[in-house]
């Protein structure tokens, strides 16, 4: 039972709840925040000339916008506590409201609603890049410019990208991760609250500064903001820097949350070999955020010092080099990609056993496989500079290793053979998506042979051989483990069920049309069409016509979805069972909806979660100390 | 229906059956590819580097069909045979793992990788003496007799190629015309932001990075056209950065050289020396 | 919530973020100069442009750029240009900028062009690269003329467009030669993109100032 005192809440409840600290104050400072800061900025580079461009003041934006992030967080709440205990006030914890729409728009501290605004807030962004990739392919059913013009275009292109892996680096992490983690490890809450909901509430503002880029026409970059072409370009650009840092930040201290949590908060008895094997995507995942994240806001920093303080780090003319970007964007880079795979891994792991109905096969070559793979990651990225006049010596080096990552990763797919082994398998629409993450990124990891192979690099790299693979792993990935991991766990986590008949329309059309639109792109690669071009030879013109009516058939694919979430959850709104998939994980011994605090009392964990199939195999948990285990 | 395992006789015939159907299946498929498909996998070969790539590429896709087979038949077999049949939840057999197979499966694809990774190299220095890849400005992949190639300055600027020839005066001309049958060293550099080097037919790809001089060796062997475009984002005209260049007979090269140099010799004195990169006016920002 | 207000709810968000994706893509996507057609018909067109150091107005006065005189005789502020296929295209411009000198003094010879150039009338085979202002040039064309600057000393300089015959300015005039349809992109190769690092940036970077479309009809 609850037997914590009512406090006042320090998050406003007056008026409807519009009127206190929430995401509305937040905007209103926001916006406020950033004219201040400009106007600041302005003052600060009046009468120096390499500060004040022709209409562009980098350092009147770069302030507006850290004006801009402190109205933000200010506007949330989250100066409230700590200006509170400086002044003396004493400690107060607010009391977590259990119902009620309100909660998700306001500073919350408990991981549920943290999981759930991140569900929302992240994937309202991946429509908005997604809807980008939709106008690009618009462009591209035609070899000249004839939709929009080549700046608008390349600002596309970057926002699609940069939107993509921006709000993807937290896909699964931040809604499941922070669902999930501590119900599957016994835990009442996360390591740090705060720095959690800072993490969600830092990722809609970076949306929010990159989408700003509109205002000054975008930039020119793509996703991966090469310098020197970085410092040459306009106002857009510095919206991408301050977005990407304010990311590198959210990543950073995800990470630290987790791992912290995942080490030092598990119940009794949950050893290390009991961790459910998504636990230890998100452990091996976030290893490689808190090491890598930092550097991207290295490389970002300098960036944003090259273009508003007159330095030249990154420009060769000024005695730096654009080899240092480079090489500091993917030693971030690679292991960012790896960001992106390692929770696919974890989720279709966990995934397969329960709709198999038997133990996960090799669940220590499945540990050893994440963990190789996180080690790996962050001595293969100059396989992304192979022919960029990089040291010609290292690159055999760098081959090798390449090509020895897909070692660990044959792990995974060995686990899911000798899983699926023998087993009694049911085609729930999360099994279905479990099941075509092998599919593509069999597809997507041996087209990664061909690209660490350096002879073959030569022709493919740069061009849409390599657009092809990574949207096959990221989207083939993360994308379709994103989805088996909503349809599994939506019903845990909202209380409702999804409809299953839309669920596997969803999947079928959003399979088919995903592999028609990018399977092409291969072969698109291969006949010389370089990346983020809006003309191209005459003869790819039926290649581009066939893979951009798939991709307008995927992105409504896209809209399946949807209308699935709006119908189940605002309209039929259909309770969920406590276990509706009978699994054995300990998120699902828990009532739903989950109760406030998670578990009665700290749960004593008794097995693993994978003993289908095991005679006599005691529970996961034994959740009450009066209860007898069986 | 009980749920113990199968009996262990039905075990070995869904293996036995796997195999014999992905044995089949490869048996049609790696003919196809390296007989049919092979010859037309790019980049063709018009030079020896191009013609090291293909090469390249079709013995990894011969490879790589095999291993897709059986992933795809073992899912396929097992996705089938093992569906739960009925509405009841039953359980499978509880096999946590099995060390002979899995130690088999580490060893094998080490053995695939590691052999990768190693005729990847050796392809890369030895035999194809960088593969048409950028080498920075200290190859190590040398071929023979490098110190005797034709040495051609690829400048990439916003949004255009020029091209320099060192040993024909330093003339500076806007198409690319190299002769067959000569070992040419391109030596590919910039004015401004990254741009990149890619003649598809020729299989070359060089990165052209501001103070950088980067090279690449190639040897042509076949007359003919290839397209030249440019494969890194390089602001707004990045996707119109497109010509054509031709590899020519040695006469028809020379003859072109020579009226290049004839028609560029009313602007030549305006040119800087030629350099493996330059730095020109203005640097910073300018106004 | 009663079912009406949740269909209401719903509706309203869906009208919402229709309009938004409307707006975006009307009023930033797709906005490009409007195309001024050349004078004149095939065999043989004229083109008058103008090149001014800034401007003047417009969402950024001070950028330089590019002005074309459209048929009906009037400056208007684009770089998207239309011209018959197959013929003669004479082009006069007027360049009122001051010289800020090519990054690749290569581009200061005249190509792709018939006949010669000729700066303030007189025939010029090549110009001094560091007297270049800007450049007209149509890579895929192989058309590239260097246009001459202002003396920077020079009197009665122009401040913002459109500017008139009375400023000082270099008259320079070619043609070129157009083959079959298509549409091409034209640019500027001198780094006078001012404020910007390496000098290419803004309005170098920009269709509208120093680059543009040809469309060949």
């Amino acid at each position: 039972m609850d037997t914590a005192i009512p406090r006042p809440s320090l998050a406003g409840s007056r008026f409807g709840g519009f009127i206190g600290f929430n995401l509305f104050t937040a905007i209103a400072l926001g916006v406020g925040g950033f004219f201040l800061g400009a106007y600041i900025g302005g003052q600060i580079a009046a009468g120096k000339d390499y500060l004040i461009a022709t209409d562009q003041n980098d350092v009147g934006v770069f302030l507006g916008f850290l004006f801009a992030t402190i109205g933000w967080l200010g506007g949330l709440g989250f100066f409230n506590y700590p200006v509170k205990r400086m002044l003396g006030r004493p400690a107060t914890v607010p009391v977590e409201q259990a119902t009620g729409i309100g909660r998700y728009f306001r500073l919350s501290l408990d991981h549920k609603v943290i999981g759930i605004q991140y569900f929302f807030g992240v994937g309202a962004f991946f429509f908005i890049g997604g809807l980008n990739a939709m106008l690009i392919r618009t462009e591209l059913l035609t070899p000249n410019e004839r939709a929009w013009p080549a700046g608008q275009y390349l600002s596309l292109v970057g926002l699609h990208g940069t939107m993509m892996i921006m709000m993807t680096s937290a896909f699964i992490l931040g809604p499941f991760g922070n669902y999930l983690v501590p119900l599957m490890i016994g835990a009442r809450r996360m390591a740090f609250p705060r720095i959690e909901a800072l993490t969600f509430w830092l990722t809609p503002l970076a949306g929010l500064v990159l989408m700003s880029a509109i205002a000054w026409n975008g930039f020119p970059t793509g996703w991966t903001g090469y310098a020197p072409l970085m410092d040459q370009a306009r106002a857009g650009m510095d919206a991408y820097l301050f977005a990407f840092l304010l990311i590198s930040i959210s990543l950073t201290l995800i990470g630290v949350n987790l791992l912290a949590t995942i080490i030092a908060l598990r119940a009794p008895g949950m050893t290390w070999t009991r961790l459910p094997i998504f636990v230890w995507g998100v452990l091996s995942t976030s290893v490689l955020m808190v090491l890598a994240a930092p550097v991207l806001g290295a490389a970002l920093l300098l960036g944003i010092l090259d273009r508003s303080a007159n330095t030249s780090f990154y420009i060769a003319s000024g005695g730096g080099s654009a080899y240092l970007y480079e090489n500091l964007f993917w030693f971030f880079g690679h292991p960012e990609v790896y960001i992106l795979a390692l929770p696919g891994f974890g989720i279709v792991l966990e995934i397969l056993p329960v709709f198999a109905r038997k133990p996960l096969w090799g669940y220590r070559l499945a540990v050893a496989g994440m963990l190789g793979v996180a080690f790996l990651s962050f001595f293969v990225w100059q396989h992304h500079l192979f022919v960029s006049g990089m040291n010609a010596g290292l690159r055999p080096f760098y081959m090798l290793t390449t090509e020895l990552i897909s070692i660990p990763t044959g792990f995974i797919f060995l686990n899911a053979m000798g899983t699926l082994w023998q087993g009694r398998i049911r085609f729930t629409p999360p099994m279905l998506f479990a099941l075509a993450f092998f599919f593509n990124f069999l597809i997507g990891g041996l087209s990664g042979i061909f690209l660490s192979d350096v002879p073959s690099d030569v022709t493919t790299h740069g061009s849409y051989f390599v657009m092809a693979h990574f949207h096959y792993t990221i989207m083939g990935g993360l994308v379709f483990a994103f989805f088996a991991a909503t349809y599994y766990w939506l019903p845990k986590m909202t209380g409702v069920t999804l409809d299953e008949r839309l669920a596997k329309i969803h999947f079928w059309t959003m399979f088919v049309f995903f592999n028609l639109t990018f399977f092409p792109l291969f072969a698109a690669g291969f006949l010389d069409m370089p990346r983020r071009v809006s003309t191209y030879a005459p003869h790819l013109q039926t290649i581009n016509d066939f893979v951009s009516v798939s991709a307008f058939c995927l992105g409504g694919s896209m809209l399946i979805f949807i209308a699935n979430l709006v119908l189940s959850l605002v309209y039929r709104r259909i309770p969920a069972e406590r276990n509706p998939w009978h699994s054995r994980g300990l998120e699902w011994q828990v009532p739903t909806p989950v109760p406030v605090h998670n578990f009665e009392t700290v749960p004593e964990i008794l097995a693993g979660p994978y003993e289908y199939g095991v005679a006599g195999a005691p529970p996961v948990a034994r959740l009450r100390p009066t209860e007898v285990s069986a | 229906m009980t749920a113990l395992p199968e009996p262990v006789a039905r075990v070995p015939r869904h293996l036995r059956r796997i195999v014999v159907i992905w044995a089949v299946l490869t048996a049609i498929a790696v003919p196809l590819v390296v007989l049919v498909l092979g010859p037309h996998l790019p980049p063709g070969r018009m030079t020896a580097e191009a013609g090291a790539q293909v090469d390249a590429n079709t013995v990894m896709t011969a490879l790589i069909t095999p291993i897709v087979l059986i992933i795809l038949v073992y899912f396929g077999y097992t996705l089938v045979v093992f569906r739960a049949r009925g509405s009841a939840i039953e359980d499978g057999a509880p096999v946590f793992g099995h060390a002979p197979t899995q130690t088999m499966w580490v060893a094998f694809t080490s053995i695939v990788v590691i052999a990768l990774a190693a005729w990847g190299s050796y392809t890369l220095i030895v035999s194809a003496h960088g593969a048409g890849g950028g080498q920075g400005p200290n190859p190590i992949a040398l071929p023979n007799g490098y110190q005797k190639s034709l040495q051609v300055q690829v400048i990439g600027q916003q949004w255009n190629w020029t091209y320099r020839f060192p040993s024909y005066g330093g003339v500076e001309t806007d198409q690319l015309e190299l002769p067959t049958g000569v070992g040419i060293e391109l030596h590919v550099t910039s004015l401004d932001v990254t741009h990149s080097f890619w003649a598809y037919e020729l299989g070359v790809k060089a990165d052209a990075v501001p103070g950088v001089d980067n090279i690449v060796f190639v040897h042509p062997r076949k007359t003919g056209s290839f397209s030249i475009r440019c494969a890194e984002l390089c602001g707004l005209w990045h996707g119109h950065m497109f010509q054509t260049g031709y590899v020519v007979s040695r006469d028809a090269f020379k003859s072109w050289i020579a009226a290049q140099q004839k028609a560029e010799s009313k602007n030549q004195r305006y040119l800087p020396p030629y350099s493996g990169h330059y730095f020109p006016e203005p640097l910073r920002r300018a106004g | 919530m009663a079912r009406s207000m949740k269909t209401a709810a719903v509706g309203a968000g869906v009208a919402i973020g229709a309009a938004l994706i409307a707006y975006y893509v009307v009023s930033y996507l797709m906005v490009r100069p409007p195309t001024v057609a050349a004078a004149g018909t095939a065999p043989s067109a004229r083109i008058t442009l103008q090149t001014v150091a800034s401007i003047g107005f417009g969402p950024h006065p001070d950028w330089v750029s590019y002005l074309v005189k459209n048929p009906q005789g009037k400056w208007q502020h684009s770089t998207v240009l239309r011209v018959p296929a197959h013929s003669l295209v004479h082009v006069t411009i007027y360049q009122y900028d001051t010289a800020t000198g090519l990054r690749n003094p290569y581009w200061g010879g005249p190509r792709g062009i018939v006949g010669e150039m000729a700066i303030d009338g007189k025939p010029t085979p090549t110009l001094d690269p560091d007297l270049a202002s800007h450049t007209f040039a149509i890579p895929d064309l192989g058309v590239s003329v260097p246009l001459e600057g202002v003396a920077d000393d020079a009197k009665n300089q122009c401040g913002s467009a459109p500017c008139t015959l009375g400023e000082a300015h270099k008259t320079i005039t070619f043609t070129f030669r157009t083959g079959k349809r298509g549409t091409f992109r034209w640019q500027c190769f001198v780094p006078c993109g001012a404020g910007f690092i390496l000098g290419f940036g803004g309005p170098m970077q920009s269709v509208g100032y120093m680059d543009g479309y040809l469309s060949v009809v």
